[in-house]
């Protein structure tokens, strides 16, 4: 597996992303949210109870941490610069690049968790139900946040790709 | 019908004299109706008491016990299913049946359907009762509200049903044997170490918390189920016998503590005090009856609104 | 039987979700099985699983793509709530699943009874490893083919296969149980959710990860520790038979039951075919649809091998597998027991 590649790419996505400061994500962050809930709402059928939730999803090897709020209709995602103040039924905490795979549906759950790579704490059947929806959203999740920013998009996505390859 | 005790078959491995000798006192001292006899965890065990099951029998008649033959929960190798066929072919004793092949080789019989068989509903009671069963003694997860159902359906099928009352719940069967894995060992060179433990060998959890204890290839609880103070309930709902499952402890003494609480000689919160005190190390535990964690030990007013 | 008729056996695959489902079928899958979101299935867990349109929309991309469906109806009812049960079997009937997985009594006498036709598969929850216990079932209730539990061995297998009237389906992938399926009742004994009764094992909602400052991660289930990984160390699911405990003569906790492995009888694939399986069973609809493609497709070829006569190359799916370990577990011999 890629435990060895992540070591030798693990700064690439930190280096690029550390000069901007956390809340000049959370827009952007919020469009792709909001693109995505109205791209496939069964999304939050298969959450359930678990939309209601709020989920810290902490990036191993990142300056900041997103709390994401799947509620049916008005989805939110904020950026923080740690997780020391947010309040959250869930946390999973992971690289950048498995969450991203997680996301592409390119890698089993399962698989990373046994790996440890990924980390769960808290509600965690709020996790594993977000795990089971979000892996019925065919297609990419990351390849539809891309498109929204276009050709720019695309590419970067393809680059982040390209890392773990 | 009056409430009956049963005593359910010696789930544990005991020297064969001090099997004899328990059902020797059974027979002559404990207040009970129909004893189950016979090997239901591990087939390697069976010859072993043998030589002592006709004495035990006999002694059982003579005072005044009916005797069931139970049949293995699990039956998958040649002699096993040999086993079940030889005892599911006499006439002169009633069978308990503890798996669909023994199921198989009852139909068109009267037999007893075990606790080991999965007979959740009254769907399955019906089919059974078809097919031969008139007593049941109902899977020990199976919640105290799902008994009217089940009490109702007995009724229509002229069948009557059991219900486990104390002693360790079986949790879990297996084709491997745990106490031999324990002892870096395989079933199939055990040298019977099962028989170092009369009520099971206990796991702890890695914080050192009792759990569950190892019998064979059989798991069951560390606590001591206990429905002293559902009795009652049972018994206006339709069950009309109680189990006890046989550990090593006074046997004897914990039938004449349910047999008072049936008759209405003795209350049910002293008598289940008694038993507390006969082994500490063995706590007590209902949590299945209110569909709760079977571990838990419900009581007073939490039991009163569940 | 003879080598020259025999069937090509049929790859029976997950889905927990529509996605997964649908992966399935583009990965090579002969057979999905699948279960409703409720309790009426023994993988009831929080996200997973099918409303009524999914599984309308699912039948149709399979049949339109050769592939059967099985639905999972494989949990106990417990009296007085049948009805859910009577309901999931009723909509399976209407639109039309290929096959039920039934392990209760009653629900597959109700089926019989009130859908008559539909084909019925034993489920692996219904723990029939003998002769007589597979023929109670094919002669009460017409059952048509039997899912092995997982603890014969090959020649074992073989020598059922020649005594019993119907197909035989084995797991051949996959999260490896070690209890007799059907019977266990350790997770309700913790959590209060019943395998039987609720499609439950070791619930997600009673699972909980703890980790200390030197990196040790604790994994519980309800009130009780199933087992501790150090920095490094893989973790597994707080399953109880795949635990740690303390017995009185073990100096240290031990696996006292199994370790966590997976199930993987890649290197027995000709011999079970030789034995005459119908069909191979891959577990995990509780996986993603990652793991539904990557495991079915190494299966589709390598059986697709082992029928042409090729010697059958899996792909590595060691990632897959329960602390990236795996077992022929019974299968290979009688010593595992």
């Amino acid at each position: 597996m890629a435990a060895r590649d992540l070591a030798r790419f693990k700064d690439v996505p930190k280096h690029l992303l550390r000069p901007v400061p956390a809340w000049v994500y959370t827009p952007f962050l919020q469009r792709a949210a909001g693109h995505i809930a109205r791209k496939h709402p069964r999304l939050f059928r298969r959450l359930g109870p678990h939309s209601h939730k709020n989920f810290l999803i902490q990036f191993t090897n990142l300056p900041f941490v997103l709390l994401l709020q799947p509620h049916p209709g008005h989805v939110r995602i904020e950026v923080f610069r740690d997780a020391r103040h947010v309040e959250y039924d869930a946390k999973i905490s992971g690289s950048f690049l498995d969450m991203l795979r997680l996301l592409d549906g390119r890698m089993d759950g399962d698989a990373i968790f046994f790996s440890r790579a990924l980390r769960v704490e808290g509600d965690t059947e709020a996790v594993v139900s977000l795990r089971n929806a979000l892996d019925d959203v065919e297609g990419s999740i990351a390849g539809d946040v891309a498109d929204l920013f276009g050709a720019p998009g695309r590419a970067g996505l393809s680059f982040l790709r390209r890392i773990e390859a | 019908m009056d409430a009956q005790l049963t005593l359910g078959p010696v789930l544990f491995n005991w020297d064969p004299e001090k099997w004899r000798d328990f059902y020797f006192r059974i027979a002559d001292e404990a207040p009970i109706d129909t004893v189950y006899v016979g090997e239901v965890v591990c087939s390697k065990r069976a010859p072993l008491f043998e030589p002592f099951i006709a004495e035990t029998i006999e002694r059982l008649a003579k005072g005044g016990k009916k005797v069931v033959f139970s049949t293995l929960a699990e039956v998958m190798l040649p002699r096993e299913r040999k086993m079940t066929e030889d005892l599911c072919a006499a006439d002169e004793y009633m069978v308990e049946a503890n798996d669909a092949s023994a199921l198989y080789r009852l139909r068109g019989k009267p037999h007893c359907v075990g606790p080991f068989v999965n007979a959740y509903n009254e769907e399955t009671l019906a089919v059974l009762a078809e097919l031969g069963a008139k007593h049941f003694t109902l899977p020990p997860e199976l919640p105290g509200e799902a008994i009217p159902a089940m009490a109702v359906a007995a009724k229509r099928n002229k069948v009557s049903l059991e219900v486990q009352v104390y002693g360790r719940l079986p949790l879990a069967i297996s084709a491997r044997c745990y106490h031999a894995r324990a002892h870096g060992k395989m079933k199939d060179n055990c040298q019977y170490v099962c028989g170092e433990d009369a009520d099971g060998m206990p796991l702890k959890t890695i914080d050192g918390q009792d759990f569950l204890v190892v019998n064979g290839v059989q798991t069951l609880s560390h606590l001591c189920l206990c429905l002293m103070g559902e009795l009652g309930v049972m018994r206006k709902a339709g069950i009309t016998a109680f189990r006890l499952s046989p550990h090593s402890h006074d046997m004897v003494g914990v039938a004449h503590l349910f047999r008072d609480v049936l008759d209405g000689k003795a209350e049910a919160a002293q008598a289940t005090r008694k038993l507390e005190k006969m082994r500490p190390d063995m706590p007590l535990a209902n949590g299945f009856f209110y569909r709760k964690p079977g571990h838990m030990w419900i009581t007073g007013d939490t039991a009163q609104a569940a | 039987m003879q080598e020259e008729t025999r069937k090509k056996p049929e790859l029976v695959c997950p889905a927990g979700t529509p996605a997964a489902f649908r992966t399935a079928v583009d990965a090579g899958a002969d057979d999905v099985y699948c279960g409703f979101q409720n309790a009426t299935n023994a993988r009831n867990f929080p996200g997973l699983n099918f409303m009524l349109d999914e599984l309308e929309e699912a039948i149709d991309y399979a049949h339109r793509h050769g592939t059967k469906v099985l639905l999972a109806l494989n949990t106990f009812p417990p009296a007085g709530q049948t009805q859910l049960w009577k309901q999931a079997a009723a909509d399976g009937a209407r639109l039309g699943v290929d096959a039920f997985i039934v392990a209760d009594i009653g629900v597959a006498r109700h089926i019989t009874e009130k859908h008559p036709g539909q084909r019925l598969h034993l489920s692996v929850q219904a723990g029939a490893p003998s002769v007589e216990a597979i023929k109670f079932y094919c002669e009460e209730f017409g059952v048509k083919r039997v899912v092995l539990p997982r603890i014969l061995t090959v020649p074992e297998i073989k020598s059922l296969k020649s005594e019993i009237p119907c197909e035989i389906e084995t797991f051949i992938f996959g999260n490896h149980g070690l209890m007799a399926e059907g019977r266990c009742s350790l997770t309700n004994y913790a959590t209060g959710y019943s395998t039987n009764m609720d499609g439950v094992c070791s619930p997600a909602g009673d699972v909980e990860y703890k980790e200390d400052e030197d990196g040790n991660v604790r994994s519980r289930l309800a009130d009780f520790t199933i087992d501790c990984f150090g920095c490094g160390q893989n973790a597994g699911y707080p399953t109880i038979c795949k635990g740690r405990y303390h017995a009185p003569h073990r100096d240290d906790a031990y696996y006292a039951f199994e370790e966590p492995v997976s199930l993987n009888l890649a290197g027995l694939l000709p011999d079970l075919i030789e034995a005459g399986v119908d069909a191979f069973k891959i577990e995990g609809r509780q996986r993603s649809r990652a793991y539904v493609r990557a495991v079915v497709e190494a299966w589709r070829k390598a059986i697709d091998d082992v029928v042409e006569g090729k010697p059958p190359e899996i792909a590595d799916l060691l990632a897959f597998t329960e602390g990236q370990k795996q077992t022929q577990g019974a299968f290979q011999s009688k010593k595992w027991r």
